[in-house]
């Protein structure tokens, strides 16, 4: 480990931009970003199957909120929705008195609040779509069978919206992580925020802004990958045989 | 008087795709008001034959005169290509193609199908070249139809409007792909009756097809292709009803 | 009634700016659509390298990030450009950049790769029989395009294009970062100053809902003029 960091400090010598120290605030920021993501896809997902299921249900008092939700969160700025968050908490009256705001004081929760309500409204969309889209010949044959509308939805509608969601879903990944870089306005040090204060520390705008550009495509393909290997593997079934 | 050149004259065509040769050295000659049709079973060339002649296939080797001019060649990295696409342009202006699928542009209507290409190529003004249409549509009886879009017309009416198409053109040659092969067989009538009124009134025709009825009454000279070259070719009593070739035979018999 | 402390007048001039930047962006960003997708399918090697450079790249990458080098490096960069005129041919000239003219130019330029994959896979969605119909009639390839490919491309390019457009008209708010004075940088001075973030912010975000469902109702529109002559009679 030290001999790596002795080499490293040594091609480093005859720059004076990308130094440890720099190179450290990239990698701060990398988690940051990373975190960031993760957390609010992870639970963007897990709020957007019910609202999803309820987005097609036949009760209109149902339909209608989520409908509302999703329109309104798809339809304006995640700039905007961010503000409102981060700047609207600080003034809900009486939250400095209480226990939350030793959480939400800090931007990261505000920023993730924001990221999940607005995945989880895409996300919805994605799964909503894939719901339709289920051929009718297989509900009817789950009907023919007795099975009950939510043994239905839960055996075969879900798991086979699920993987023809995949493509549109890993898109909304990407779309997530690129998004995340407005986490930088709200003074988060994320992948962005790092690049930001290389800039203004050195005055290295190609230096600074190429560099993380660099890092951003690395992941962008990463996720690509990742994504077209579950394809690959969860929509065999749709693939002609072959052999 | 001159003799007027021969409308088209095609040599020694060969074409291939990779490795295999689909013709081997075709010859044709088609005089002023000749009915020519190519018959063969499916894969003997004839619709690629026909392709050749107006260059949307390119032939690897051989001669197009069209009306005495004959087309320049040029070896490239890709192959044999014309050399010059205005010469291709011109010419392909002189030789109108009737498709098996119709391809009437499916954004304009017929009467915007009929009057495109003599407007637009041609340079036709926009006035005559809708009451030469007009009357066209009149002919192939679709006059009712003018502003009638593609996808709202049956196939037989499609393939008259492509017809009319074509005339509009005031082609040397017509060239017909296999123009009812994709039609039901109850409009497989208008559409031949159509043809058949223009080889009377002296259009120069190549027809692919495979309605013997039609290349027996109509043709001056029948072609039979059988894998990239000609098996047997001459008028249509000759070679239709006295096949000298066993595989024209077989092609002729009646199926069960 | 809604007390805005006398930013209502900017805010209307902030959602100008933001729909001017997104129109022209837009523009901007269907001109290169159209060279990228070209370029793309050509049968030119450097051609298509360099199509699928753009493409790739600028779609791997933030538009904040992307943004940001703009307008940062942008400057510095004409600076050092006309600097080197300066030492080497005693040239002088001052080039400013216009914060307005540098964001249509950065959306316009992100859109551009967006706009390219909508219009390739339009493209390649027209019907071969179409185009060679055309050829057949001795149409050259430029009339091809301009009567037949562009037209029927249009019919499939439609929905992409519309949903480019609002992912392109929420991009716009990011300009209010850079320093561009659009209706969200307005709504934050003014949330700052009044302390009322909630009654700003919701004010944009419905101009935003507001333009979002005016273009959803034009393009609707459009592509009923497009999609003439590929339904079954009306």
């Amino acid at each position: 480990m030290e001999a790596l960091t002795t080499w490293l400090d040594n091609q480093l010598a005859d720059n004076s931009i990308f130094t440890l120290q720099t190179l450290g605030y990239y990698g701060e920021g990398l988690a940051t970003t990373v975190q960031l993501v993760f957390l609010s896809l992870v639970i963007g997902l897990v709020l957007a199957v019910p609202l999803a299921i309820g987005r097609g249900a036949k009760r209109r008092w149902v339909r209608l909120p989520i409908f509302l939700y999703c329109y309104v969160f798809r339809g304006t700025p995640l700039l905007v929705q961010l503000y409102l968050i981060y700047y609207g908490v600080v003034f809900v009256e009486g939250i400095q008195d209480t226990w939350l705001w030793v959480i939400l004081e800090k931007p990261f929760v505000p920023a993730l609040i924001a990221f999940t309500l607005n995945t989880a409204a895409y996300t919805t969309e994605i799964f909503h779509g894939a719901i339709k889209a289920t051929a009718r010949g297989e509900i009817e044959a789950a009907r023919a069978y007795g099975m009950s509308q939510w043994l239905m939805m839960r055996r075969i509608i879900i798991p086979s919206a699920f993987r023809r969601a995949l493509p549109a879903y890993g898109n909304e990944v990407i779309f997530m992580l690129h998004a995340s870089a407005i986490a930088s306005v709200v003074t988060i040090m994320d992948l962005t925020g790092a690049a930001r204060f290389v800039y203004a520390r050195y005055y290295a705008p190609f230096e600074a802004f190429l560099f993380v550009a660099a890092i951003y495509l690395c992941l962008t393909f990463a996720i690509l990958y990742l994504f077209r290997y579950l394809e690959k593997r969860l929509l065999a079934h749709l693939k002609p045989a072959s052999g | 008087m001159a003799e007027s050149p021969i409308p088209l004259e095609v040599r020694n065509i060969t074409k291939r795709f990779g490795d295999t040769e689909v013709l081997k050295g075709l010859s044709l000659e088609a005089r002023k008001g000749d009915v020519i049709t190519l018959i063969g079973a499916s894969g003997s060339g004839k619709s690629t034959f026909l392709r050749c002649m107006n260059l949307l296939e390119q032939p690897n080797e051989g001669e197009l005169i069209v009306h005495g001019e004959p087309i320049i060649f040029k070896q490239t990295r890709h192959g044999r290509e014309p050399a010059d696409w205005k010469q291709v342009v011109r010419i392909r202006a002189k030789l109108s193609m009737v498709f098996q699928s119709f391809n009437l542009w499916a954004h304009m209507t017929l009467l915007e199908n009929v009057i495109e290409a003599p407007v637009h190529v041609l340079g036709k003004p926009k006035k005559a070249a809708i009451e030469h249409a007009r009357a066209l549509l009149e002919r192939v009886g679709l006059a009712a139809h003018a502003d009638y879009y593609p996808a709202q017309m049956s196939g037989g009416q499609q393939q008259r409007g492509a017809i009319a198409r074509a005339l509009a053109m005031d082609p040397e040659v017509m060239l017909f792909d296999e123009p009812t092969s994709a039609l039901d067989p109850e409009l497989v009538g208008d559409v031949l009756k159509v043809m058949r009124d223009l080889a009377e009134e002296g259009r120069t025709m190549i027809v692919v097809t495979h309605e013997m009825a039609f290349a027996r009454d109509v043709s001056t000279q029948v072609i039979y292709l059988h894998q990239g070259h000609v098996e047997e070719a001459g008028p249509p009593d000759q070679v239709l009803d006295n096949p000298r070739s066993e595989r024209l035979k077989q092609f002729l018999a009646p199926k069960h | 009634m809604i007390d805005l402390h006398g930013y209502g007048p900017r805010l209307l001039e902030g959602a100008l700016v933001t729909v001017e930047l997104a129109l022209l962006s837009l523009v901007l960003a269907i001109l290169l659509g159209l060279v990228t997708a070209s370029a793309k399918m050509s049968r030119n090697w450097l051609a298509h390298r360099i199509g699928t450079l753009y493409t790739t790249t600028i779609r791997g990458v933030p538009d904040l990030v992307l943004m940001m080098l703009m307008f940062f490096g942008g400057q510095i960069g004409i600076n050092q450009i006309t600097d080197w005129l300066y030492t080497q041919f005693a040239i002088d000239i001052f080039i400013n950049v216009n914060e307005f003219a540098a964001g249509v130019i950065t959306i316009g330029l992100i859109f551009g790769a967006y706009m390219g994959e909508t219009f390739r896979g339009a493209f390649l969605a027209v019907d071969s029989g179409q185009i060679e119909a055309g050829r057949a009639y001795g149409m050259n390839h430029w009339l091809v395009f301009r009567r037949i490919r562009f037209p029927q491309m249009m019919r499939h390019a439609i929905p992409g294009l519309s949903n480019n457009w609002m992912v392109l008209l929420k991009t716009t708010a990011l300009v209010s970062v850079i320093g561009l004075s659009d209706m969200v940088r307005i709504a934050t001075e003014a949330s700052k100053a009044t302390r009322e973030p909630f009654t700003f912010m919701i004010i944009v975000a419905a101009i935003y809902l507001l333009i979002a469902s005016v273009s959803e109702w034009g393009f609707a529109r459009l592509q009923k003029r497009y999609n003439v002559g590929f339904t079954e009679a009306d």
